[in-house]
């Protein structure tokens, strides 16, 4: 049951340990975003959100090392005669 | 949407299956534990373009679907008390229990309130202090952080009129219990990628050691699964029995410590029944001592092994112990449907009958 | 349908009341008042049946279409509509689906006791405004009020009435292998909006719904692509998968549309996500399907850019020979898989 989707913290509102909200943005759409997970997240990370809650700060230094290796996948297959 | 999108790019996907084809020297078997990994296997079509060289079997992966009967019952039953609203995620009032869903339920007068979160289910009970709410807590390790925090808000806004029914289930647990099965055909596992999210992976390794199976910590996307799927074949074929991580963007080896904090306030590992599986042991969560006053088995009455029953056609146990694949139980398709199932796999839209029955390519239509 | 239960403990209606009672509905003073002042007073200067049984239409030249819908959206009021817009855009757009000018609306109000009379004014301002904004007159109607619990607030029917402007009859069943599919906007945005408010599930922007009426779009369809215009249907409850059902059911054929073209606009999309939709499933209310010859596709897809504010249409697949799975979508890496028809509504889910 882990439908789990990226955001962007846009605003912190409630920085309580049990009741820390931030403002977090998907595709242009905001919503108000439990923290209680993850309080050392700072505006602008990307937090999965699970259930009205965000469970993780989203690594963007290894989403951008994954994707940079894909980049190089396609080059090197491109070589390969087909 | 970034960080969505670029996952799920066709091209790269394409190289994957390719560079999986190009690595695999026999058809191996690999087991993901997730629904929403089945949900986009299937959906994406990644299952039909690896046919002959990886078989994929999806295993107990929808919490909703091995939530036992018993707690279904008791779901519905307080739904059908005075004054009591049964709160939920929307996957889990489609579920069969005994006789009713909660949703056939709500037809009947019953009182059943759809959330997005748990959090939610608490706000709404400080609103209507007249009612009683009751949380049917369901879900997987990712879940227990949202349904723990509720607890805790509740407990600090004083709440009398707030109560979880607590049925998460744990991930690893099942794992062994299905490296436990005699006729068990796992090669490999994708672990979850949100559960170890919250869990981190440290606790596989150990598990991969002792079972001698690789467990590749897997996103959700096309491109995060078919990653997975390559880094499994690659460990088999070099006879590597680890635990590596392909979800680094959001899993670290140690997990969130702050979450698992969290969720240790409130719950404990106990014995869990699963649907279709039995008792394991530390399958599941129950709240603390100190939270009793949350926990609906001590708000309401409830009577433990209440007669409970599943209708006997359902083969979801086989299903989810990849014993069988959904086609393969006869009742797929005519008997049960996700209109009318007979058996949980099917009414999950994560549930791995109900995502074949959604998403499975028609192979007359695809010769190719 | 429920229909008010008589009863013999009837509260008398007091001028200083601002809610609904039930003596508004039973033939009195009160109800009298409720219609004169609050109803037929916003559709001045139209002819409202008001002093008689039966309200005149005079003479319709020309092929007559009908057809009626009721109303029963929960929340009332949702972003960028309510119950009153929606009761003209819906009725409006079943007859201009069809081919058919709208002329004439009937309406028929059941009111839950209870409701603020202010709900009722503002629902049926909308109404008159949608009504004007569609050129259609509100010729006849009737207010039934049911005790307490037995609607929620407001249930609404309207039948229309109008005529056909061509002599070309359009209907699945004369859909083609090879005809087109097109989508006349994004799609996904009624159900979203509903959803959200119905469900309080707080976004910002809050999803908007997409109703509005499509008369004039349908018209120059009509008019421009003929007989080349198999049929069109708005996407309402089910969304394009109900529609393509439909349209297989009644054509024989296979609909195959491809995911990727499928118009969404992105704020559609964050939220589908979040909340685990399908937005083929979802609900629209001023966005529809039509199936037009391979040929006509250009012209189709021009006309539609010019009449809906959002823009964007979309060819999203075609009318193939039938195999075995009546509706296919082709998904993630190109197979194509089948569509399950819609059976229930949508609920959020986090699985």
């Amino acid at each position: 049951m882990c439908l789990g989707v990226p955001g962007r913290i846009v605003r912190w509102i409630d920085h309580d340990p049990t009741f820390a909200k931030a403002e977090v943005e998907f595709s242009g759409v905001s919503r108000v975003v439990h923290m209680a997970c993850v309080p050392e997240a700072i505006i602008g990370q990307y937090v999965i959100v699970h259930a009205g809650i965000a469970i993780c700060v989203l690594d963007e230094s290894e989403a951008e090392k994954t994707l940079a290796a894909f980049s190089t996948l396609e080059e090197v297959d491109d070589e390969i005669p087909r | 949407m970034k960080y969505l999108d670029e996952f799920r790019d066709v091209t790269v996907a394409r190289k994957l299956i390719e560079q999986i084809r190009n690595r695999v020297t026999r058809p191996w078997v690999v087991m993901d534990v997730c629904g929403g990994q089945t949900h986009s296997l299937v959906r994406y079509g990644i299952e039909s373009e690896l046919a002959g060289c990886v078989e994929l079997i999806h295993g107990p992966g929808c919490p909703v679907c091995v939530t036992s009967v018993e707690l279904i019952d008791f779901a519905v039953t307080l739904s059908g008390q005075p004054k009591t609203i049964v709160a939920s995620f929307g996957d889990m009032i489609r579920v069969p229990g005994s006789n009713d869903s909660l949703m056939q339920s709500r037809s009947r007068g019953g009182k059943v309130k759809i959330v997005y979160s748990p959090l939610d289910a608490v706000t709404f009970a400080a609103q209507n202090p007249e009612l009683q709410i009751v949380f049917f807590a369901v879900g997987f390790e990712t879940t227990a952080p949202a349904t723990a925090l509720a607890v805790l808000q509740a407990a600090k806004l004083g709440l009398t009129n707030f109560s979880v029914l607590p049925a998460h289930v744990r991930v690893l647990p099942a794992m062994q219990t299905i490296m436990e099965m005699p006729d068990n055909r796992v090669d490999a596992f994708l672990a979850a990628g949100h559960v170890c999210s919250i869990t981190g992976f440290a606790h596989y390794e150990p598990f991969a050691c002792e079972y001698q199976v690789p467990v590749v910590v897997t996103g959700f996307e096309p491109i995060d699964l078919l990653e997975g799927i390559l880094r499994s074949v690659e460990m088999l074929e070099q006879g590597i029995l680890a635990v590596d991580n392909r979800y680094g963007r959001s899993v670290q080896r140690e997990g969130n410590v702050t979450a698992q904090a969290l969720v240790d306030r409130v719950y404990i590992a106990d014995d869990r029944d699963w649907r279709g599986f039995g008792t394991i042991s530390g399958g599941g969560y129950r709240l603390r001592s100190q939270h009793a006053n949350f926990d609906a088995f001590n708000r309401f009455p409830y009577k433990h092994g209440a007669r409970a029953s599943q209708k006997s056609e359902c083969r979801g146990a086989e299903v989810m112990s990849g014993r069988i694949k959904p086609k393969q139980c006869p009742a797929f398709g005519t008997a049960c449907t996700p209109e009318s199932p007979l058996g949980a796999p099917m009414v999950s839209s994560e549930g791995a009958c109900a995502a074949y029955f959604r998403f499975e390519p028609v192979l007359m239509e695809n010769p190719q | 349908m429920t229909v008010a239960k008589p009863t013999s403990t009837c509260p008398v209606a007091s001028n200083g009341s601002n809610t609904i009672m039930l003596s508004h509905g039973e033939g009195g003073r009160a109800m009298r008042r409720l219609i004169r002042d609050r109803i037929a007073a916003k559709f001045a200067g139209e002819t409202v049946q008001l002093h008689s049984d039966a309200a005149s239409l005079g003479k319709i030249i020309g092929e007559i279409a009908m057809t009626t819908d009721s109303y029963v959206v929960s929340p009332i009021f949702f972003p960028g509509g309510d119950i009153g817009s929606l009761a003209v855009h819906g009725t409006v757009n079943d007859l201009a689906m069809a081919g058919a000018k709208p002329l004439y609306l009937t309406l028929a109000l059941i009111l839950e006791e209870g409701l603020p009379l202010e709900t009722l004014d503002r629902v049926i301002t909308s109404i008159a405004a949608a009504a004007r904004v569609c050129d259609v007159q509100v010729v006849a109607g009737d207010t039934k009020v049911v005790s307490k619990g037995a609607v929620d607030g407001i249930f609404i029917n309207t039948t229309g009435i109008g005529v056909f402007h061509s002599d070309h009859r359009m209907s699945g069943s004369s859909i083609q292998p090879g005809d087109a599919l097109i989508v006349s906007g994004p799609i996904a945005r009624h159900g979203l909006a509903v959803l959200a408010a119905r469900e309080s599930i707080v976004l910002d922007p809050p999803p908007i719904t997409d109703s509005a009426p499509l008369h004039h779009v349908a018209q120059e369809l009509v008019d421009v692509v003929g007989g080349d215009l198999r049929t069109m249907r708005d996407a309402t409850r089910g969304g394009v998968a109900a529609v393509l059902h439909e349209w297989a059911e009644e054509s024989g054929q296979a609909m195959w549309i491809e995911e990727v073209r499928l118009p969404l606009l992105p704020e559609s999309h964050g939220v589908c996500e979040l909340l685990g939709l399908d937005p083929l499933f979802v609900a629209n209310e001023g966005t529809f399907v039509a199936a037009v010859a391979p040929h006509r596709i250009a012209d189709a897809m021009a006309i539609m850019q010019r009449h809906i504010s959002l823009g964007a249409p979309a060819h999203i697949g075609q009318a193939r020979i039938r195999q075995l799975s009546p509706v296919l979508v082709a998904r993630g890496l190109g197979a194509d898989h089948p569509l399950d028809e819609p059976f229930a509504a949508m609920l959020p889910r986090i699985c």
